[in-house]
């Protein structure tokens, strides 16, 4: 009994050796885990599979949106991930009040690889101190979905038309107030260093959005939820990002995804670097790998957007090129890049956020 | 000497078996309600910077919003125990004094089924009946009631349905263990005696079951009080309960100073009407946690 274990035991011994001799033929050798917190759609399975072939790094991913990956960083002071991909404008606040991430060492990065004026962009809205704390990672743009069988719609305040009552819905989010401000005429990027006039005017938002409230069938908190109620009729009309409208373009082609005339707004999700966060070395391996044009250009069609990488344009889906250029006929000119949100900002924003669900 | 080294092994004994609970006192429950106390009192007052003040809760009571949704969660909680009760009792009446055996048994199981899945699937379920497109306002429409689909989500009944749905079971366990310890013969000498229906059920049962009511209504009370998902699916645009705003103060908001006031005002609120409630019905805090 004894030496049958003991053998046993033995042999586990020798398999482990080989294992992490990497010398059994197929087993890559293990280099640890990568773990990242994302959105929906950013890691395709096939992608991560890959990325663990080529390096042994086993991929961990969690997902999120852009508040919760904050929160949870703030609440381990920057541990328990090695990436993080919020978007553009909210590094800068949370990194100075809250101090979650660790700069990027671009000697580390192929930064050939990345588009030029993307990059930019962050370097502009995610620098502190000097230090560039994001690379972008992909884009798109915020925009409205349409039923067209059942109605038309321009802008944003077409979805408070009375025809529309209980028809159309927006996130009770600062994307909303932002893309109303703009409809109404009003550039709230401007106000930024002036908190009360910026207060001034989100109060302004508010009370539009209050009389406008009958009109929302609900606030929507994710995705699915607002493509559930589009395709199922119960919306006509809502605020929407374009990937989520293309979507459900391709499934019904009566559903259009719009830019508004008052301009759609663009968002830019990164790679950012949790302050604790522990393999390193595998976050850059990932970032080059992501960064290589094939790969970018799956990540890409997995989420339905465009990818930061250079050369993954032209390998995007030609369907996908085909609808950005029918819903932003002027191309880039008709997206309006999110500055960095200085901090203390959300506070008066989420006030008025506040009042909006409170109002009957 | 034997026996004094006897003594010390069974305290030692008592105090290893205790840790479990101990640790999970302290360290879950006690520390980090203290930290979130201490949270509650401070106010930021630069980036990064803060200092200790009564902001958080000068805001609670300055801005009528928050009152509003506090006083609005506290009174749909109540109607929300109150119906439960009144819909649990005739249940937990028929499992223990009309029902016997396998059939009592089955009539539990039936309460217990909508358990077996979680909160997420029982509240989408409800979402999937009640829609505009869901499956009751099409049975409606088809019955020629409506004229066309109605919206049933999204209004406060609608939260009620849910709210009562989730926590019938915890009103019915406790009703069910005070009202099976009631002796039948009592309530036939009463009716002997010349008493109806009523006051047999007001002389005799209720008081008899009353640590078992007030059990299942704390119960149901800090259950619904507290509840988040039920309240946010069903509810919509216009939800408003505390929960959620605690919720979004912490992650949305990042302003964990904020939503810490909340949380222990919510607290302060459940302790208040567990107080009251047991002080109205006469019972002792200790008989009916023994009952529940």
């Amino acid at each position: 009994m004894m030496a049958m274990l003991t053998r046993r035991a033995a042999a586990l011994a020798a398999l482990a050796a080989l294992l992490s001799l990497g010398v059994l033929p197929g087993v890559a050798m293990a280099q640890g885990t990568l773990r990242i917190i994302t959105w929906a759609d950013y890691v395709p399975a096939d992608v991560a599979a890959q990325f663990t072939k080529e390096t042994g790094i086993k991929v961990e991913v969690t997902l999120s949106n852009n508040e919760e990956m904050i929160s949870k960083l703030r609440a381990t002071r920057g541990a328990g991930f090695d990436i993080a991909q919020p978007s553009q404008d909210r590094i800068l606040g949370p990194q100075q009040e809250f101090g979650i991430y660790k700069p990027i060492d671009l000697t580390k990065v192929k930064v050939d690889l990345i588009q030029p004026d993307l990059l930019a962009t962050v370097r502009r809205n995610a620098t502190v101190g000097g230090k560039l704390y994001a690379l972008p990672y992909v884009w798109g743009a915020e925009g409205m979905v349409v039923n067209t069988q059942r109605t038309k719609v321009a802008d944003y305040l077409d979805l408070c038309r009375s025809d529309l009552k209980g028809r159309t819905s927006v996130r009770l989010r600062r994307p909303t107030l932002m893309a109303f401000a703009f409809a109404m005429g009003k550039d709230p990027f401007a106000l930024y260093g002036d908190p009360k006039a910026y207060s001034a005017l989100m109060d302004q938002i508010g009370a539009r959005l209050i009389a406008c409230k009958p009109n929302f069938r609900f606030f929507f908190d994710n995705r699915d939820q607002l493509l559930n109620g589009m395709r199922s009729g119960e919306l006509h009309a809502a605020m929407m990002w374009d990937s989520g409208g293309w979507k459900l373009a391709r499934e019904n082609p009566a559903i259009q995804f719009i830019a508004p005339k008052s301009g759609a707004l663009g968002w830019l999700d990164t790679y950012t670097l949790p302050a604790r966060g522990k393999n390193e070395a595998a976050v850059y391996a990932w970032i080059n790998f992501t960064l290589r044009p094939e790969i970018a250009a799956r990540i890409a069609k997995n989420i339905g957007n465009f990818s930061a990488a250079k050369g993954a344009e032209p390998l995007t889906d030609p369907k996908l090129r085909a609808q950005f250029a029918e819903s932003f006929p002027r191309g880039f000119k008709d997206v309006r890049w999110y500055p960095a949100i200085p901090p203390g900002l959300e506070e008066i924003e989420g006030r008025v956020l506040d009042r909006i669900k409170a109002a009957k | 000497m034997v026996e004094a080294s006897g003594t010390l092994t069974r305290r030692l004994l008592l105090w290893l078996l205790l840790a479990p609970a101990l640790v999970w006192l302290l360290g879950l429950i006690l520390l980090p309600h203290l930290d979130l106390a201490l949270l509650s009192f401070r106010e930021r007052t630069g980036p990064g910077e803060y200092a200790y003040s009564l902001a958080q809760y000068r805001t609670f009571f300055a801005e009528p919003l928050y009152w509003d949704v506090f006083v609005r969660t506290a009174v749909i909680s109540l109607i929300a125990t109150a119906i439960t009760l009144l819909i649990a009792f005739p249940i937990a009446w028929t499992i223990a004094k009309l029902t016997q055996g396998r059939v009592s048994a089955l009539l539990f199981a039936v309460c217990l089924i909508p358990f077996w899945v979680s909160e997420t699937v029982r509240t989408l379920g409800w979402m999937i009946l009640l829609r505009e497109t869901g499956v009751l306002p099409g049975v409606l429409v088809s019955l020629g009631v409506t004229d066309a689909p109605v919206e049933m989500l999204y209004r406060d009944a609608t939260i009620l349905v849910g709210l009562v749905y989730t926590s019938l079971l915890f009103m019915v366990v406790p009703l069910y263990s005070s009202l099976e310890s009631l002796d039948d013969s009592l309530i036939e000498a009463a009716y002997d005696l010349g008493g109806n229906g009523w006051t047999v059920l007001r002389t005799i049962v209720i008081p008899h079951a009353a640590p078992g009511i007030t059990a299942g209504c704390i119960v149901v009370f800090m259950l619904t009080l507290g509840n988040y998902l039920t309240a946010s699916l069903l509810g919509g645009k216009n939800s408003l309960w505390f929960t959620e705003q605690i919720y979004t103060q912490f992650i949305t908001r990042f302003n964990w100073e904020q939503g810490a006031a909340f949380g222990f005002l919510l607290l302060l609120l459940s302790s208040l009407m567990v107080w009251i409630g047991l002080r109205l019905s006469g019972q002792k805090f200790a008989d009916v946690m023994s009952r529940s």
